[in-house]
């Protein structure tokens, strides 16, 4: 007998197919706000480009631009986070408490961000208009490599085993005997570290990238032209980061022996080729899906950090948000336990043994209609700040004008 | 074993966060809608000194906001980091109200509070307008799925949740009964209603500054006027909600009435002590007390707990060691036969398990039968075996833990007090404050002013005594009577719980001295050029 045989989180359901559907469908919700997280890491990757401003004026238009959306790639991390609490409590539980210190440092890194914007242009700020810079830096460097790291265990498998009768999650110990609670994924290499690695790398590449672009974008280019050069020249550079980065995690895809597991047994096994495999399946839409993401995605570069164009971030944007959608889809569908234990194979987190009971799905989903009208009042919100033109040193100098 | 060192270092590192968390978000649901009405004044006259009143009290919103959203993440991160067995248990419940926290409220605070902070050029009057107001909106919505969460914690019922003996957890049977139920909502009116009179005796305090130095007459007599009128109705609406909440702490948490009551041993007519000084007692004192026991010296007022408790003049209210040494007469159960119980429903979870590993379906079933099976009848509501699991674990513990059974009396007992103390002076602040104002001598009134001035940190220890007194008085459980908190911690290594302590000590004593500079300089600097 498996361990999780029988164990689905179906709890009251009498149609374990329902729960099924449901499980899938609150996993496609997650990807989907992974997608618009990796589009809002632009704000992070925003921030790791606080270099190119040299002088007051230049930071302040990065400052403005970027921390008038700090809130949103805070909330959608926030509601990230609460819907993956809801929909699978024990992923939650399991990863939030086994890697500890990967989850501590990424808090830590968004606590420190969420009030640097605040308080970096206020000559009260204690320790300084450095300080907060750091802060900064740090959360759009740091934080974002350890978030891609950890989106990169999904694949490569975390050192753990549960019991769900006990309760008992024990977090193995590395090769030199400290435990280190998930900062072994990051030098590990026996367990896929490189593959982790690349991932955060990925994903700090695509946020600058998005970052340089919403810059380009949002702070007028005729009054900034040389800001505006700078963040070009950085994000070229940035561009054959992210070539490298992906040809790595590309290769590591289609090579790696994934984790799979049957979806009527609960039976984990190791798979040849698995994410391949879930690119493929289903007439090969997620394949599609990818590629219109990564063409887009292409695009905006080529139209605004390789050319002059201030749009690029529209089709950037977009692409991004698809690419993310995707990869956590090829990690949690299609029969893919999406939190893998290396450790112990059969303690493997699958969308099936961590899910909610099918009340709280049922009434999750309902919450779910809400999301367009969010979406909604987001876009009217934005188009309404956006409205009147790009940011101006008009705008940053009037004191009429609340600014950063 | 649980390291009931590391449990403590865990427990205090919630704490921590939760105290510095709710220096803030208090008075951003109060402010949020103190700036809404003051910018409604503004785009009903088109007075400019209006604007300058919004945009100034915004500023002083705006340092808070931040800081109190960034907090709030820590609580959501440390529910998985420090208390996963917690987030295993009774995730099914608790993470649905922080999931539609996050879509109702949280993307409409955010959202809007971007055209409300930087809007004011951008957009037109009519949207700001709307934009101040769905903050604050948002805001307190955030706070309302928050405070259902917690009214779980405080009482969780049969009425909205099952025991899912295969998943070995609590789920959801009942989504409208968990957002309906009684001690959720009167908690939250109480929390925001206290939220309102912070946010009023900042404003009539900063207001009082001013007028004591005889700066910026015109905009602090403004200010001073909403914030007497407001803090009038929000701090003698605290206290009535205040009375309807001890109501029902009194009906689903015994052992916490009795600790924020000191009452040690049970009786009819129970009285409150109004000032007093509870006597540390070892449970065998305990077992040995006698009525009006548990005191060093005490000024009573006789009957009023029954009163406030069981809304009758003699009812019985159950002391301390009623609640956990029994008491036959009043049906109450003794701690020992609670464990005896709960112990039972974990060993028939064990062979339920067994069973099915072993596919000894008439072995699951017979377990299963045993799990939830009647096992008492209270005022008519039938108790599951199941529903007492949670005493069990304390079997682990000598003497079946008896010594945690009930929350550490004096603190509870201290933090309740000073909290409704203060409550009452605030009612006589904003009393004696919008009568000044009525007859216009309040510009005049400088002990009125003083006392409005030195006022201002008062609600801030008022409601971290509230809360303190609601979650220390909730021990020895997570979830009362359901899950003990040393069953809810993850099991970590001391060090890690340690460091990641003191990293966040560290942040939150700078930032929280960095807040208080800015918050100080603004004031210091005046409305003037305020935006």
């Amino acid at each position: 007998m498996e361990k999780w045989a029988g164990i689905t989180g179906t709890g009251t359901t009498t149609d374990p197919s329902t729960m099924f559907l449901l499980q899938q469908y609150w996993w496609i919700i997650v990807a989907v706000l992974g997608g618009l997280f990796v589009l809002m890491t632009m704000v992070q990757g925003g921030q790791s480009l606080f270099h190119t401003a040299k002088d007051e004026m230049e930071e302040k238009a990065l400052i403005n631009s970027l921390g008038r959306k700090w809130e949103l790639t805070f909330t959608t991390l926030v509601m990230f986070g609460g819907a993956l609490y809801a929909a699978f409590p024990l992923f939650y539980s399991v990863s939030f408490g086994g890697a500890y210190w990967v989850w501590m440092l990424i808090l830590f890194g968004f606590v420190l961000q969420a009030v640097s914007y605040e308080y970096i242009n206020n000559p009260n700020n204690l320790i300084g208009k450095g300080a907060y810079k750091a802060f900064l830096y740090f959360n759009g460097v740091v934080t974002v490599i350890l978030v891609g790291a950890a989106v990169g265990t999904f694949f490569t498998g975390s050192n753990f085993s549960f019991d769900t009768t006990t309760r008992i999650l024990e977090w193995g110990t590395a090769a030199d005997g400290i435990n280190l609670r998930g900062l072994e994924a990051a030098i590990d290499f026996g367990h896929g570290a490189w593959f982790n690695v690349a991932f955060g790398v990925l994903l700090f590449a695509i946020a600058r990238l998005l970052g340089a672009m919403w810059i380009i974008n949002d702070v007028d280019n005729n009054e900034f032209a040389d800001l505006i050069a700078r963040v070009r020249a950085a994000s070229k550079r940035c561009f054959f980061v992210f070539l490298g980065a992906l040809v790595v995690v590309l290769y590591g895809l289609v090579t790696l022996k994934g984790y799979s597991y049957d979806i009527h047994t609960g039976k984990v096994f190791m798979e040849d080729n698995k994410y391949l495999h879930n690119l493929l399946a289903g007439y090969g839409i997620q394949l599609i899906i990818f590629g219109i993401g990564a063409v887009l995605f292409l695009l905006g570069i080529f139209q605004s950090i390789f050319g002059n164009s201030t749009g690029g971030i529209k089709a950037s944007g977009l692409g991004a948000v698809l690419i993310g959608i995707i990869v956590f889809t090829l990690a949690g569908l299609n029969g893919t336990p999406f939190y893998p234990s290396y450790a112990d194979l059969q303690s493997s987190l699958t969308i099936q043994n961590t899910s909610g009971s099918e009340a709280t799905l049922w009434v999750m989903t309902g919450v779910s209609l809400a999301v367009p009208f969010v979406l909604g009042y987001i876009a009217y919100v934005w188009y309404q700040m956006k409205k009147d033109g790009p940011i101006t040193r008009e705008e940053l100098e009037d004191p009429e004008s609340h600014a950063y | 074993m649980v390291d009931y060192n590391m449990l403590e270092w865990a427990r205090a590192q919630f704490a921590m966060t939760a105290i510095f968390h709710f220096f803030f978000v208090p008075f951003t649901l109060g402010m949020s809608f103190m700036v809404a009405y003051f910018e409604t004044i503004y785009v009903k006259t088109g007075k400019a000194e209006w604007k300058q009143i919004t945009q100034f009290w915004q500023v002083l919103f705006g340092i808070n906001f931040a800081i109190g959203l960034s907090t709030g993440i820590i609580h959501e991160f440390e529910f998985g980091t420090n208390w996963s067995t917690y987030s295993w248990v009774v995730g099914d419940l608790f993470g649905a109200p922080l999931a539609v926290e996050g879509v109702i409220a949280f993307f409409m605070e955010a959202t809007f509070a971007a055209i409300a902070f930087f809007g004011w050029k951008r957009v037109s009057k009519g949207v700001h307008l709307m934009s101040s107001w769905l903050l604050a909106a948002g805001s307190n919505l955030s706070a309302l799925w928050i405070l259902i969460a917690n009214g779980f914690m405080q009482h969780p019922t049969s009425a909205f949740y099952t025991f899912n003996i295969d998943t070995a957890r609590l789920e959801l049977t009942d989504f409208l009964s968990l957002i309906l139920q009684p001690v959720a909502q009167v908690k939250f009116l109480h929390v925001v209603t206290a939220s309102y009179t912070m946010a009023a005796v900042f404003v009539l305090g900063v207001s009082s500054l001013y007028l004591l130095r005889g700066k910026y007459t015109s905009f602090a007599k403004k200010s001073a006027t909403v914030a007497a009128a407001s803090g009038l109705i929000a701090s003698i609406a605290v206290a009535v909600i205040g009375d309807d909440h001890a109501y029902e702490v009194a009906n689903t948490q015994p052992t916490k009435i009795a600790s924020l009551e000191g009452l040690i041993v049970g009786e009819k007519g129970a009285p409150i002590v109004a000032m007093g000084l509870p006597k540390y007692m070892s449970v065998e004192e305990i077992k040995n007390a006698k009525e009006g026991d548990g005191f060093t010296f005490e000024i009573a007022l006789p009957h009023l707990l029954s009163i406030l408790g069981k809304r009758e003049f003699d009812a019985f209210v159950p002391g301390v060691k009623d609640l956990i040494y029994g008491n036959e007469e009043y049906g109450i159960w003794s701690w020992d036969k609670l464990v005896a119980e709960g112990k039972r429903a974990i060993d028939d979870l064990h062979k339920y398990h067994a069973a099915k590993k072993a596919g000894d379906e008439a072995g699951m079933k017979a377990a299963e039968e045993d799990f939830h099976a009647i096992v008492a009848d209270v005022d008519g509501t039938k108790v599951e075996r199941a529903e007492l699991m949670g005493y069990g674990y304390f079997a682990e513990l000598p003497n079946n833990g008896i010594e945690f059974a009930y929350p550490p009396v004096a603190p509870v007992f201290f933090s309740f007090h000073l909290m409704v103390a203060l409550g009452f002076w605030f009612i006589l602040l904003f009393v004696l404050a919008y009568v000044a104002v009525l007859k216009d001598t309040y510009w005049d009134n400088k002990m009125l002013q003083q006392a409005a001035l030195f006022t201002i940190p008062l609600p801030w220890i008022a409601i971290s005594f509230g809360w303190m007194s609601a979650e220390i008085g909730r021990q020895p459980w997570t979830v009362f009577g359901v899950l003990p908190t040393f069953k809810s911690v993850t099991p970590l290594d001391l060090v890690n719980v340690q460091a990641t302590f003191f990293m966040f000590l560290v942040a939150f004593v700078v930032l929280g001295i960095a807040e208080l500079k800015m918050l100080f300089t603004v004031v210091k600097n005046g409305p003037k050029g305020a935006h």
